[in-house]
């Protein structure tokens, strides 16, 4: 494919000199191990108000990374400047630094083994680099976009945007040497309807983010495969969001509910995804992003939801958003199982968790979001399996006799040990006696993280499954931010709590 | 310490600024070049975890092409530019500019003489000043000792610790020449008992980390263990609750965040008027509550921040063309009403109301004088909370928020804390609870837990709120 190569305005920078240079230098100067990063990360944001540019902002982040262990303990530096004498300076300030962090350190840091890979690289998969492609077609999409949804009388904005980074990436630690590239979009449009007496309500496109190039956007210049059906989801939002209009709010109180998988992705990303990382296992991330009620010594007994639960981490998922060749410790990608038959199976490693828990090698959840930051360990594509031959949307809803279809997520918080969760959504439908019965509105859920899975009485099959995911987890401190998707087909949970949040809020 | 030249890839952003504006041939330019620095520790359980020193340079070149009244923008920000790189980064600004639409912000840019900020400023021509590890030398060394009595105590100290320098020169093809020196630091500290069934949270911000007493937050934790030490379950409800000033910041951050003018003017915000317009004027608190920001030099030290509109990008709630705009001490929320929102010259005009933008401070002051203490004292049932955690909006309609008391929800009967109770989810609207305050004490120093990375500058009064919604029971301790 033409243009598909890593950015040559990156790999003009003499990276390899610039890494031998910064690893001799840590090693003269007493580190035990070294690694080094350097980074360009190019991003671009379109957004449009009401069919006008609102936000056209093309940024970028360049720089070197060196981490060390000196006297077993870390230290790390970063610079701007990919040039010889920056990373000398780096590699020497990664040391003063583990000197001068000693002082509060008790564990000596030793990290698992792993395999040396040599000289490699990697490029995710996609078509067109949206990068090589005018500002000026992607601002005409939008705007088309938005033009055709004003024209309805019953919505009063439009916000369109187009998220898109790329993200180059070179590492070496003496073992493997790994330069890889990826590319990921974010489109979104919202539509608003504003009524006379001052209530409004929005309704979103349902399209994930995805780890795909232009493509994805379809049509014109960049068609290629993988695209979403952006014409036919845009054509619907108009009466969708006057059906969201006119609903009932709906009653409080139990109901069974199927969840489609463009909403039941985040409640994996919270309630599964962060729990099963084992930094916040081991209180890393106690004073911050918390910890997990899924603690090692449950590991293999704990029933975290119905026999039909199924949960993967992968680092391997073709345009999956965390997927990568290598980790920022050198790990190559890998799939694993972290829930089997609805018991705690496994956990989200790097390197020193995985030698401090005698675990083995590491399963690559190693992720630094930037040359300036260090690497922390971050949450790999995390996914529900879909049933073999299992049932359609339709026929988990024509299961249920009162409840309710959700689609799309919105709102989301979960509490610091990932027990408690609230979810709210793009769409609610009542289901009656099996059929759905229109839209409700002001519609929240909220459980407890093993309630909830253990009330999950079936599994969609294959041709349910989708691929979500968000640009933003965020995590750390100083705080990264990380891409990441969750792949899952559409299931029925039994008798989870319905909140009205216009009550809550009154 | 002061980074040499050298550092810069050779040459002072002063120079980039004025090398990228001598560069541009479009119809207006406005530069911006960032230099920060950082240093950061963090640790767990007694012992470090990550640490690390970050230096980055940026440069923002935003080009506007104009014809008739449209003026189009293009936004160009690359880290590690070279001096022979500065006029690519201009062009390729120049380049977007022609291709994107017209901006709907666009207004003339400003000029010396205009409402721009004055002497506010840090000299322009003065060397950039830099951090690095050594900021925490003392403070490590007074953590490590900390960590040593909180393990032979019983206790695991969890926290993080970071320090940042950036300096920012900001010029544009009008003639404005504007710097901004601005320092920012936090700490984070967490205590919990050997068991992790307790725990208790304090944070401050900080400028240079001379004014952190690292045993007086350990003090402050070990107190909050203690009450912890007898616990009971509560169900549900609505309760008068005790909000500290870090609670109320991270309620009263999001509640600013939200009170963007333009989208209060397209209907869809908690500050829109029904049938159009603002609520500007309208009473939300029966207390006289005043909620503003104040970017003057005057501010106490903790709380200084840009006197000058800085935007390295157009969005809902700032703009490009706005560069350089001084800012003036602001009133959100005057004596219980809503005096003002978030502008830009752009909405300013569309709404008739002043031109007020966003400023990096905020502070409430209710004119009251009781202590956090005090009020407890004055409590006869209620809650008291120590901090807020995952705060998600809801429902924009009401600005109802979620999320979670975390590190120390504490039972009051008859004046004195007797017991720690569960933690516990809830669904409130900042602008709803403000109709229920019912006593704001005295306005002091506070460091949100939701929002304090992003948000360090603010200072809050502790609130007794009447009625405050705790939607559900969380397990988490």
């Amino acid at each position: 494919m033409a243009g598909k190569a890593i950015d040559p305005g990156f790999t003009a920078y003499p990276l390899r000199e610039l890494a031998a240079a910064a690893l001799q230098r840590a090693a003269d100067l007493g580190a035990a191990r070294a690694d080094f990063r350097a980074e360009r990360i190019r991003e671009q944001q379109i957004s449009l108000s009401d069919g006008s540019l609102e936000t056209l902002f093309d940024g970028d982040d360049l720089g070197l990374a060196v981490r060390v262990v000196v006297d077993g303990t870390w230290g790390f530096a970063s610079a701007v400047d990919l040039t010889q004498a920056a990373a000398l300076r780096a590699a020497a300030e990664a040391v003063e630094v583990a000197k001068v962090a000693a002082a509060i350190n008790a564990e000596p840091i030793e990290l698992a083994d792993e395999p040396a890979y040599g000289d490699v690289s990697w490029l995710s998969a996609y078509e067109t680099d949206p990068f090589e492609v005018s500002v000026a077609d992607k601002v005409a999409l939008l705007a088309g976009w938005s033009s055709g949804l004003l024209g309805h009388d019953r919505i009063d904005h439009v916000d369109a945007s187009l998220h898109q980074v790329r993200e180059c990436k070179f590492y070496a630690d003496g073992a493997t040497t790994a330069l890889q590239q990826r590319v990921r979009l974010h489109p979104q449009v919202t539509a608003v309807a504003v009524e006379p007496g001052g209530r409004f309500e929005t309704m979103r496109t349902l399209a994930p983010p995805a780890g795909r190039g232009l493509e994805y956007l379809g049509g014109g210049a960049w068609a290629g495969p993988g695209a979403w059906d952006f014409p036919a989801e845009l054509a619907q939002l108009p009466e969708l969001l006057a059906g969201k209009l006119a609903a009932p709010g709906v009653r409080p109180g139990r109901y069974d509910l199927v969840i489609d998988p463009s909403n039941l992705w985040l409640v994996i990303h919270e309630s599964i995804g962060h729990a099963t990382e084992l930094d916040r296992a081991l209180g890393y991330e106690a004073a911050y992003a918390g910890t997990t009620f899924a603690t090692p010594d449950k590991c293999g007994s704990l029933q975290y939801g119905s026999p039909p639960m199924h949960v993967t981490g992968d680092r391997t998922a073709e345009h999956g958003l965390a997927t990568v060749g290598y980790d920022d410790e050198g790990v190559a990608a890998q799939s694993w199982d972290l829930i089997a038959g609805g018991v705690l199976t496994g956990y989200q490693l790097d390197r020193r968790m995985a030698r401090m828990q005698g675990l083995g090698r590491s399963n690559g959840c190693a992720f630094a979001d930037s040359p300036g930051h260090m690497p922390i360990q971050r949450m790999a594509n995390v996914s529900l399996r879909p049933a073999e031959g299992g049932p359609s949307t339709q026929e988990l809803i024509a299961g249920v006799e009162d409840g309710i279809y959700i689609l799309g997520d919105k709102s989301w918080s979960i509490d610091m040990q990932r027990y408690n969760f609230q979810f709210t959504g793009q769409r609610f439908y009542q289901i009656s006696r099996g059929r759905l019965a229109g839209q409700l509105r002001d519609v929240a859920y909220q459980a407890t993280t093993t309630d909830f899975w253990n009330a999950m009485e079936a599994v969609g099959g294959p041709q349910t499954y989708l691929l979500g995911g968000a640009f933003n987890c965020g995590k750390g401190q100083p705080s990264q931010v990380a891409p990441v998707s969750h792949g899952c087909p559409s299931v029925l949970m039994r008798g989870v709590r319905i909140l009205n949040t216009a009550e809550e809020g009154a | 310490m002061t980074a040499p030249g050298g550092s810069n890839g050779g040459i002072r952003p002063q120079e980039a600024v004025e090398r990228a504006l001598a560069a541009a041939r479009c119809d207006g330019c406005v530069v911006i070049a960032d230099e920060t620095s950082s240093a950061n520790l963090r640790w767990a359980g007694n012992t470090l975890t990550t640490d690390g020193v970050s230096r980055s340079r940026q440069l923002t070149v935003v080009a506007i092409s104009r014809d008739g009244k449209d003026a189009r923008a293009g936004v160009v920000s690359r880290a590690g530019v070279r001096a022979d790189q500065i006029e690519d980064v201009v062009r390729e600004a120049e380049r977007e500019a022609g291709q994107g639409s017209p901006a709907e912000d666009a207004q003339p840019l400003l000029e010396p003489g205009d409402e721009v900020a004055s002497g506010a400023s840090a000299a322009w021509d003065g060397p950039v000043t830099s951090t690095g590890i050594g900021v925490f030398r003392s403070f490590s060394t007074a953590l490590g000792e900390a960590f040593g009595a909180a393990a032979a105590a019983g206790q695991r100290l969890y926290g993080f610790a970071q320090h940042r320098e950036t300096s920012t020169f900001l010029g544009t093809s009008t003639g404005l020449r504007l710097r901004h020196d601005q320092p920012a630091g936090q700490v984070d500290m967490n205590a919990k008992s050997a068991d992790l069934a307790r725990s208790a949270w304090a944070g401050q911000g900080t400028r240079d980390f001379a004014d952190v007493d690292v045993g007086a937050l350990v003090a402050d934790l070990t107190r909050r263990l203690e009450w912890a030490r007898r616990r009971v379950e509560l169900p549900a409800g609505r309760y008068e609750t005790l909000l500290p000033p870090a609670a109320v910041a991270d309620l009263l951050i999001y509640l600013y965040w939200s009170a963007g003018a333009k989208d209060a003017l397209d209907g869809r915000t908690v500050f829109s008027q029904p049938g159009g317009g603002t609520r500007v004027g309208e009473r939300l608190s029966g207390l006289p509550l005043t909620l503003r920001s104040d970017p003057s030099p005057a501010a106490a030290p903790a709380l200084r921040c840009a006197p000058f509109v800085i935007a390295h990008a157009s969005t809902r709630r700032s703009s490009v063309f706005d560069n350089g705009l001084g800012l003036q001490p602001t009133d959100w929320i005057s004596g219980g009403e809503l005096a003002a929102l978030a502008q830009t010259r752009h909405s300013a005009g569309l709404s008739g109301l002043p031109v007020t933008p966003m400023i990096g401070n905020l502070v409430l002051d209710g004119r009251g004088s009781a202590s956090l203490d005090e009020m407890v004292g004055r409590t006869g049932h209620g809650l008291l909370l120590t901090c807020l955690w995952y705060i998600r909006e809801v429902d924009p309609q009401t600005l109802l928020l979620t999320g979670l008391t975390r590190d120390g929800t504490y039972l009051v009967e008859n004046g004195e804390v007797t017991a720690a109770v569960n933690n516990f989810r809830f669904n409130e609207s900042p602008v709803g609870m403000l109709a229920r305050v019912t006593e704001a004490g005295v306005t002091g120093p506070a460091l949100s837990r939701e929002w304090g990375d992003y948000f360090t500058r603010t200072a809050m009064p502790p609130l007794r709120v009447d009625g405050f919604n705790m939607s559900s029971m969380s397990q988490a301790s």
